[in-house]
């Protein structure tokens, strides 16, 4: 894990000082709420429907056991005893007072953690592959790279002002976990004919009100020139990028309007007047973060316990079919700890089941948790043969749900519950189709499906590259569900697909049910994933079926 | 005929707490919806509009919010969201449905 330098510490409390004044400033008085916000949103401090909210920053969602504690010291002490863990790898503390603030940042900063750029029109916390460093399909660990971007792009005096916010997201493997192509630079380690790795530039992709996907900027960009070339891509839209209109800002739309052959010329113009500037090769200074991230030493000592728990018990074979994944070192295997429990709230872990995981990290899984985009947990490096004592200690924490990248394993963000942006709320239909598919016991028949609810267009919870996306609208003053079909987020990637109108919120749960029929009557084996189904069949069998009066539903517009 | 003027509240955020406050009678800030006193004229909905942002002291971000007038007299939230706002979430009892 990388430990931060004395800059980093030093530049991190003096944050914590400045915001602890302008706390003080605002209280009293001295500073109104139009200065202030800017202020708080720079320190990850956003005000929701009922409370305050805190972000804070995980770096490639890495965390080691000492931060996970330090999390659960904060949901103890100044929230409700829980924390929620988001689609951007971070964490939310949904009920901090504004006054302890300054405490919460003061402690993140002992375990060298902040909230800087969790908010505002600045690069924010890059996103990586939750399976960095352990997937055995990874090329290279993308985290040195990314931990060079975070240094890059901290309080880069040019990008704090972009037009808009922008995120990167990295992998290592071929297999795409980090979602690359709906960000605004995705990066993909590659490696060329000569057999050198270097990275993939994809730009302009995002989802949102327009939803785009990226395009290929540079096929392959050594790695040594990876700085010059984001700081090209960056200034390219830091000058061209809309600053009229806030929903025209994102560097997708600049490459929507403008093209990518135009964006590409100045990108390359512009990298070529500043590649000199950077007189260290990015590829030398990845190489020497990458001793942080040396893969732990691995005990590849194996006994029997892993097949006798297998034969001996169905659950632990479950678990292990759904929720582990498989790793580099045979010996071991990568383990999604799902923040799904049936009917409970996706991304939650209370601070006790955050303690669990500090401490499972630490004795059985070298140190290392990640948080996934999917908003589950990681233990990225838990040996086989400790494999069924992690998981009776995730049993006994409410942690052992065997439903990873299942029907009930929902992306969902905090919509209306929580967020004073949302047009509806997410949570409650990601409870009710998880609780209704656990009555049907169809959860395994099913098989791999990704569903993803956003409570409004900003689409937070990514329902643009869910299998099935909902997205909760208002409609005349009541919670509406719009339904996507089809949407991949990998390196298959696609956009969802409109069905066609809404459903109210008493109807949604019954039109996700008449979809999963429609794929499990018209599969062609219970080998064919639901995607490969809606692939091969396209929308219209399930049109019919959802909009029974009318193909495409426009008896449902009349009414 | 000029349009019927619908009801309206004042309603913001606490400053230390976050917490969802209205503007009552008195000219102070309740925790309770039903407290909350209802502007029956366009002025007088923007003279108590005004009077909350001269409080930015204290409150953040007020705003005014629809309501109906009940059989009980106390107003009733018009929108879904105003009716959130008057409990908290719906994942876990907390908030003010908690109080
Ligand atoms: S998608 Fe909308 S409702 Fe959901 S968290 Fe993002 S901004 Fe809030």
């Amino acid at each position: 894990m990388y430990v931060y330098q004395e800059f980093d510490e030093a530049f991190v409390r003096e944050r914590v000082r400045q915001f602890r004044g302008q706390v003080e400033k605002r209280v009293d008085g001295a500073l109104s709420e139009d200065e202030f916000r800017p202020l708080r949103l720079m320190n990850g401090l956003y005000l929701q429907l009922h409370a305050y909210m805190l972000r804070i920053a995980i770096p490639y969602g890495s965390l080691d056991s000492a931060k996970m504690r330090q999390l659960a010291f904060l949901a103890d002490k100044w929230d409700k005893g829980y924390g929620h863990f988001t689609t951007r790898q971070n964490i939310q503390f949904n009920w901090p007072q504004l006054t302890d603030v300054p405490d919460m940042l003061e402690a993140l900063a002992d375990v060298g953690m902040h909230s800087i750029q969790t908010s505002g029109n600045c690069v924010r916390n890059v996103t990586a592959d939750h399976f960095a460093g352990a997937a055995a399909d990874e090329l290279e660990d993308p985290r040195a790279t990314a931990e060079l971007i975070r240094q890059w792009s901290t309080d880069h005096p040019e990008f704090q002002f972009l037009p808009r916010k922008f995120k990167i997201a990295i992998t290592g493997s071929p297999n795409d976990r980090a979602v690359t192509r709906a960000h605004d630079i995705g990066i993909r380690m590659i490696e060329n004919d000569a057999g050198e790795t270097g990275f993939e530039i994809i730009v302009g992709g995002g989802l949102g009100r327009s939803p785009f996907e990226g395009k290929v900027l540079r096929d392959f960009l050594p790695k040594d020139h990876l700085l010059p070339y984001l700081e090209a891509v960056l200034q390219v839209y830091n000058l061209a990028g809309r600053r009229d209109n806030k929903f025209k800002a994102r560097i997708k739309i600049l490459l929507h309007e403008g093209g990518l052959e135009d964006f590409r010329e100045r990108t390359e113009k512009a990298f070529e007047e500043i590649r000199a500037r950077f007189e260290r090769p990015a590829g030398e200074m990845i190489d020497a973060i990458a001793k942080w991230f040396e893969p732990p030493v691995f005990n590849n000592v194996q006994t029997h316990a892993f097949d006798k728990a297998l034969d001996a018990n169905p659950a632990f074979r479950s678990f292990v079919e759904t929720n582990t994944d498989e790793h580099r070192n045979p010996a071991y295997a990568i383990v999604t700890v799902s923040l799904k429990p049936i009917g409970g709230t996706p991304g939650d872990a209370t601070a006790q089941q955050m303690r669990v995981m500090a401490d499972i990290a630490e004795e059985f899984g070298h140190d290392e948790i990640r948080v996934s985009h999917e908003q589950n947990l990681i233990l990225p490096h838990i040996r086989k043969a400790d494999l069924p004592v992690v998981y009776e200690r995730l049993r006994e924490a409410g942690l052992a749900t065997a439903n990873a990248g299942l029907i009930s394993d929902i992306i969902a963000c905090p919509g209306m519950d929580y967020c004073t942006l949302a047009t509806a709320r997410s949570i409650p239909i990601a409870q009710q189709i998880a609780t209704r598919f656990d009555e049907l016991k169809l959860e395994h028949e099913i098989g791999p499906l990704k569903i993803k609810i956003s409570g409004c267009i900003n689409a937070c919870g990514h329902h643009h590259v869910g299998h099935i996306g909902i997205l909760g609208l208002d409609k005349a003053g009541a919670e509406s569900y719009q339904i996507t079909l089809g949407g991949d987020a990998t390196e298959t990637f696609a956009l969802g697909e409109r069905t066609g109108p809404g459903f109210g919120a008493d109807e949604i749960i019954p039109a996700i049910e008449t979809i999963v029929s429609t794929y499990l009557d018209l599969r062609d084996s219970e080998e064919e994933t639901f995607l490969e189904a809606f692939r091969r069949v396209g929308m219209t069998p399930f049109k019919e079926k959802l909009y029974p009066e009318g193909k495409s539903g426009e008896a449902r517009n009349a009414a | 005929m000029a349009r019927a003027f619908t009801p309206k509240i004042v309603t913001a955020n606490d400053l230390l707490v976050g917490d969802v406050i209205y503007l009552t009678r008195s000219g102070a800030w309740s925790r309770l919806h039903e407290e909350a006193h209802p502007a029956t004229s366009e002025e007088q909905a923007r003279t108590m509009l005004e009077h909350a942002q001269k409080q930015s002291d204290r409150i953040v971000g007020p705003y005014l919010a629809d309501v109906e007038i009940g059989d009980d007299d106390r107003p009733h939230p018009v929108h879904f969201r105003e009716v959130f706002r008057t409990r908290g979430p719906s994942n876990y009892p907390h908030g003010k449905q908690a109080q």
